[in-house]
């Protein structure tokens, strides 16, 4: 038996008459690379949001890394990275100085936090820009630099909200490399993504279409079960069903 | 604990990088105290002074003349009546009048003291207080020319008063007005900015995800703005001290104590503009522009308040820095102790209590 390090069941986010998310349950074990997909609007933030501690579930059930979202949040948030859509490091901080800062606002100690980040600029190549300021570094490096950041504190799972948005294909590559090793290393990876080809590389992805799962099971299986080529085409058999337009 | 500290260093860090920030922050203060200093206290010349001569002695002729021969004054001597002098002050004809009573030259030569009534229009008090001062200068100069020996000297004692405005205020008083407008103005604005900013870029929520509370993101955020603010008060009290010569007459201590009162007034009050707005733009709109105007006009530091119609002067007692001018200019200037000032302490201790509650309470439903 697979440890799991999410369950949820039923979890509904209601906005007055508006269900964001309606009554959805998956599972993720340990170490797991999950994708979670759907069109703009289709409540993948949302879910993603609750599962934070961000935001408070209107009804259902979810646990996160073995703590109770409604009881425990503050549990969780020792226990998850997160990493957003938008660029989330500091512009007019250096390298190293936001190393420093996400590392101490996780209760890194100090000298754990200069071992670490001293591996860590020397693995991204970084050496030469750790004291330049992160606004002055190419996009993909930030982005690279961002997921580092995320995981600096070794979570047991990592929220990536569309981490690849804007980066050249090279840079994916390598980025979706730094997440196998994540994986690799027991960090469990839930990642939205609007990119079908990522998709491919997850354990498992699930599509979400106006708030509810549609299909859930590895990218394999999915293409069978919908007699696609690739998810591209699961995807938009899928995403046509859709009734509420993106946001 | 290690976490704040961590947090403030990270603040402090983005202060000294925006140089935007530190424009505002140090820049704004020495701007406003140099213009305000200087132009409200430059030199003024060729004032028209009426002379109304009653006495028409050698003395007051030769008064007369030193005072002709200075560059500051145009004399005109004319023969209006003491009791015209009301009037034409009102029609605005006379800014300053100088008048020599009966018997000048004789009660200087026999007495060895007389007097002297200097009239001036209160209602530009720096112009009043000059010319005051000058007319002040040029007697004190002519009775040590003319006494006969330093042991019996002659004096002259002038009288001045200023119509309308008795107690000469306006002239100190923008001290403790511009330190009240700027604290307010950069307190505030800098403050909203910096949170909002975190919820442009998007590290917001990124801070909310972490384990760091967001009761301590707040104060994270106001600590570095209190202590830069501190330094900005003192800049100011160093600037107003020895470029200006205003004297401080009360308490450092309780002054400091105070303005920091009303830094953190201000401090709450950017806390809960930053939790009502999403755009730095927006946020400095909010506190720069939406402030200015009120605080300008409401501090009472350039408008009396006590001329205002009823509704203004209702308005004017929501704004702290109307308050802390009240407390600052009665310990700076009048050297009074806490005792005096103590009610305007609480009502801004009530403002700041009303603020941070508003301000956490705002910043908490936001995370649901």
């Amino acid at each position: 038996m697979e440890e799991k390090v999410i369950v949820c069941k039923d979890l509904t986010k209601r906005f007055g008459d508006f269900y964001a998310v309606n009554k959805i349950s998956f599972e993720v074990n340990k170490g797991e690379i999950f994708g979670f997909l759907g069109a703009n609007g289709a409540g993948k933030t949302t879910a993603m949001r609750i599962l934070c501690g961000l935001s408070h579930p209107t009804s259902g059930e979810a646990m996160v890394a073995g703590f109770d979202v409604y009881k425990q949040p503050e549990s969780i948030k020792k226990n998850i990275g997160y990493m957003s859509q938008k660029f989330s490091l500091y512009e007019n901080l250096t390298v190293v100085e936001n190393i420093e800062f996400f590392g101490g606002v996780y209760g890194v100690s100090s000298s754990e936090i200069r071992k670490r980040s001293d591996n860590l600029i020397q693995k991204l190549g970084l050496t030469a820009e750790a004291k330049k300021l992160v606004g002055a570094l190419p996009l993909g490096w930030k982005q690279k630099l961002a997921f580092s950041v995320a995981i600096f504190h070794q979570p047991r799972i990592v929220f990536l909200d569309e981490p690849t948005g804007g980066v050249d294909p090279v840079t994916r590559r390598q980025f979706w490399d730094m997440i196998y090793e994540a994986a690799a290393s027991g960090i469990t990876i839930f990642v939205t993504t609007h990119y079908m080809d990522e998709a491919e590389y997850c354990n498992r992805v699930t599509i979400m279409v106006d708030g509810k799962i549609e299909a859930l099971d590895s990218p394999a299986n999915l293409k069978t079960q919908f007699e696609a080529d690739n998810m591209d085409e699961v995807f938009y058999r899928l995403a046509r069903r859709a009734k509420r337009s993106g946001d | 604990m290690k976490q704040l500290l961590v947090f403030i260093r990270k603040e402090f860090f983005h202060v000294f990088r925006d140089k935007r920030t530190l424009l505002i922050m140090f820049g704004l203060p020495v701007a406003q105290i140099v213009l305000f200093g200087f132009a409200l206290t430059s030199e003024v010349k060729d004032i028209t002074l009426t002379v109304i001569d009653n006495s028409r002695d050698a003395n007051s002729q030769q008064l007369i003349r030193k005072i002709k021969s200075s560059s500051y004054f145009i004399v005109n001597e004319s023969s209006i009546d003491y009791n015209d002098i009301a009037n034409s002050f009102k029609k605005g004809t006379t800014k300053c009048a100088l008048i020599f009573p009966a018997g000048f030259g004789n009660d200087l030569q026999h007495g060895g003291k007389a007097q002297l009534q200097i009239i001036t229009d209160g209602s530009d008090p720096n112009t009043a207080k000059t010319v005051v001062n000058y007319i002040t200068a040029i007697t004190t100069a002519y009775q040590q020319e003319i006494s006969p020996s330093p042991q019996l000297p002659y004096t002259i004692v002038p009288e001045s008063r200023m119509l309308y405005n008795e107690e000469g205020n306006g002239s100190l008083n923008f001290i403790p007005g511009v330190m009240a407008l700027v604290l307010m103005i950069v307190c505030t604005a800098l403050t909203s900015v910096s949170v909002v900013r975190e919820k442009e870029l998007g590290t917001m929520e990124i801070l909310l995800v972490s384990p760091f509370k967001p009761l301590m993101v707040l104060i994270a955020k106001a600590i570095p703005y209190l202590i830069l603010s501190l330094a900005n008060f003192v800049l100011i009290l160093l600037l107003a001290v020895f470029v200006l010569d205003v004297g401080i007459k009360g308490s450092i201590l309780l002054l400091f104590m105070e303005s920091m009162l009303f830094i953190i007034t201000c401090l709450s009050f950017g806390l809960m503009i930053s939790n009502t707005t999403n755009s730095q733009q927006t946020a400095l709109l909010l506190s720069m522009m939406g402030l200015m105007l009120p605080t300008m006009i409401f501090t009472g530091f350039m408008f009396p308040i006590e001329n205002m119609p009823k509704i203004f002067q209702l308005i004017s007692n929501i704004i702290p820095s109307r308050w802390y001018f009240l407390i600052i200019k009665s310990v700076m200037l009048k050297g009074l102790g806490f005792e005096y000032v103590w009610k305007e302490t609480l009502v801004l201790l009530g403002m700041t209590i009303i603020l941070l509650t508003i301000a956490l309470k705002n910043f908490k439903t936001r995370l649901s």
